[in-house]
């Protein structure tokens, strides 16, 4: 038996793979989740980029959408990237028709807010609680967050707008990096995973 | 909070990892071609991840004959009005001023593609030169590596459009994997003649000898019919799929479009692409491909 935390990506749809490699470099058992049965095994997931819509969806059709709604609520940690983010506001902008979110961050998020293909960026970002140089931060038709409830902590702007998100253990950022191969977001979120771990076995 | 959180610092758009990257955000997923904004809703609704906007599915551009060409923009920017998701839109071979129009009116993909007559029979388009990221269509590994070099950020094995045939997108699909396990056997004395073997640039071709897939996103297109037919795809190694006429010239476009989006992502499930292919209605007729001359044979296209 080994005593690695067990790390889930949704793979209903999105960038999985490198969100697999970005946490089985940090000492975990990374594995893809897409059925409640499978949700149930891990002590955290990571709602990965990809398209927003997409990924709803097949959660509802699916049966992974309630059940993961409940773990969340019940305090696994979760991180979401781009599309991830998205899922994990309690509330979007223009949400399409029947789209739903997990929820969990008290923030309210503007979809594809920094424009289209032709917009998307590399910059550099300073997010609080990485340390060292700024992460590089690669932002994908991506999402901003509008407004955050005061149980929500900001971890980082960009050119005046929120793009990094805390509340408890739900974890947000409007960009990927998962695509830099700088694993120390990913880092960020598996010690939140093991502090999950320990406070529970206490 | 500290003020240098909310200094922008140079954001740079267009680089390789931001087009190659918006290719990784649509793996294990359908990408559907669609000729209205009607089409594009029943594509989005369905779960597609983008669309292909264009004035005709590859099917009616094989009856109708004729010169293909980039759609209207019109068309496309009504396209664009009525969805989230990207929206892709193709500019003919070699045609370098349709796709800087392409780039012009805001879409999120270019497919430089052999589904259109191209406009030059030696040249690609100069892909670094755009800030829009392309996909292209490749029939084997040397001819995947030839469009990376010239600035591709995702491929698509090309299989033969608007047939509602399979088989040529198994064969080419095969065919790069295939040519990929080979070079992950080779010393590094041999991938110097494989590049030269495969027309391919050294640094390509090494770089796909080490890391045993393409360093861009591969998807699969030309034929997808089925819910099966595309979970074969991805169990074949193809990372998402592009289905052409398959969807709209079927006769229940809504159902089969979703049905074909939940095979992909359960495409190891046989059970769950079972349940999607029950009661789909008429598929596309289709056309065996062995009975199409070489002459009508876009795969042919490109080179």
């Amino acid at each position: 038996m080994t005593d690695a935390p067990v790390i889930g990506v949704l793979a209903l749809q999105g960038d999985v793979r490198e969100h697999l490699i970005a946490l089985a470099a940090a000492d975990v058992v990374a594995r893809p989740v897409r059925r409640p049965e499978e949700l149930a095994e891990v002590d955290g997931l990571v709602l990965p980029g990809g398209e927003s819509t997409t990924i709803s969806k097949l959660a509802v059709l699916f049966g992974v959408m309630e059940p993961l709604r409940a773990r969340v609520r019940g305090g696994m940690p979760v991180y979401g990237t781009c599309a991830g983010m998205i899922m994990l506001a309690d509330k979007i902008l223009d949400p399409r028709s029947g789209q739903e979110t997990v929820g969990g961050i008290d923030m309210i998020v503007r979809r594809n807010a920094f424009g289209r293909q032709n917009e998307s960026f590399e910059a550099a970002v300073d997010v609080d609680g990485v340390e060292g140089d700024p992460v590089e931060g690669v932002f994908i038709r991506a999402p901003w967050v509008e407004s955050v409830g005061a149980g929500a902590e900001v971890l980082a702007e960009y050119d005046g707008h929120i793009v990094a998100v805390r509340q408890g253990n739900a974890l947000a950022t409007s960009f990927h990096p998962e695509l830099t191969g700088d694993h120390r977001v990913h880092a960020l979120f598996v010690d939140m995973v093991r502090a999950e771990r320990t406070a529970e076995s206490l | 909070m500290s003020s240098t959180l909310s200094t922008p610092q140079n954001p740079e758009t267009g680089t390789a990892r931001v087009k190659r990257g918006m290719a990784e955000q649509l793996k294990g997923g359908v990408i559907m071609d669609v000729v209205t904004p009607e089409q594009a809703k029943i594509a989005e609704d369905a779960g597609a991840v983008a669309v292909m906007a264009l004035e005709r599915v590859p099917a009616d551009i094989r009856k109708d004959g004729g010169v293909a060409r980039m759609s209207d923009p019109d068309m496309i920017e009504g396209i664009i009005e009525a969805v989230s998701i990207p929206v892709m839109a193709k500019s003919r071979i070699g045609h370098f001023v349709e796709a800087q129009v392409l780039q012009s009116l805001g879409v999120d993909y270019i497919d430089e593609s052999e589904v259109l007559t191209p406009a030059d029979e030696v040249n690609h388009s100069d892909k670094w030169a755009f800030t829009t990221p392309f996909v292209c269509g490749a029939t084997n590994l040397g001819e995947a590596l030839r469009r990376i070099a010239e600035g591709a950020a995702m491929i698509r094995s090309k299989g033969e459009a608007g047939t509602g045939n399979v088989v040529e997108a198994v064969r080419h699909l095969r065919q790069i994997k295939n040519e990929m396990a080979r070079l992950r056997g080779y010393d590094n004395h041999e991938l110097y003649a494989a590049a030269k073997e495969l027309r391919a640039p050294y640094e390509l071709v090494k770089e796909v000898a080490e890391l045993g897939k393409l360093p861009v996103v591969l998807f699969s297109a030309g034929g997808v019919a089925t819910p099966a037919d595309a979970a074969l795809m991805r169990q074949l190694g193809a990372e998402g799929v592009f289905v052409g006429s398959g969807i709209f010239k079927s006769g229940d476009p809504a159902k089969r479009a979703a049905a074909i989006v939940k095979a992909t992502t359960f495409y190891d499930d046989p059970k769950i692409i079972a349940d999607a292919s029950r009661n789909l209605g008429e598929a596309m007729v289709g056309i065996n491909c062995d009975v199409l001359p070489e002459s009508e044979r876009y795969a042919n296209r490109g080179w």
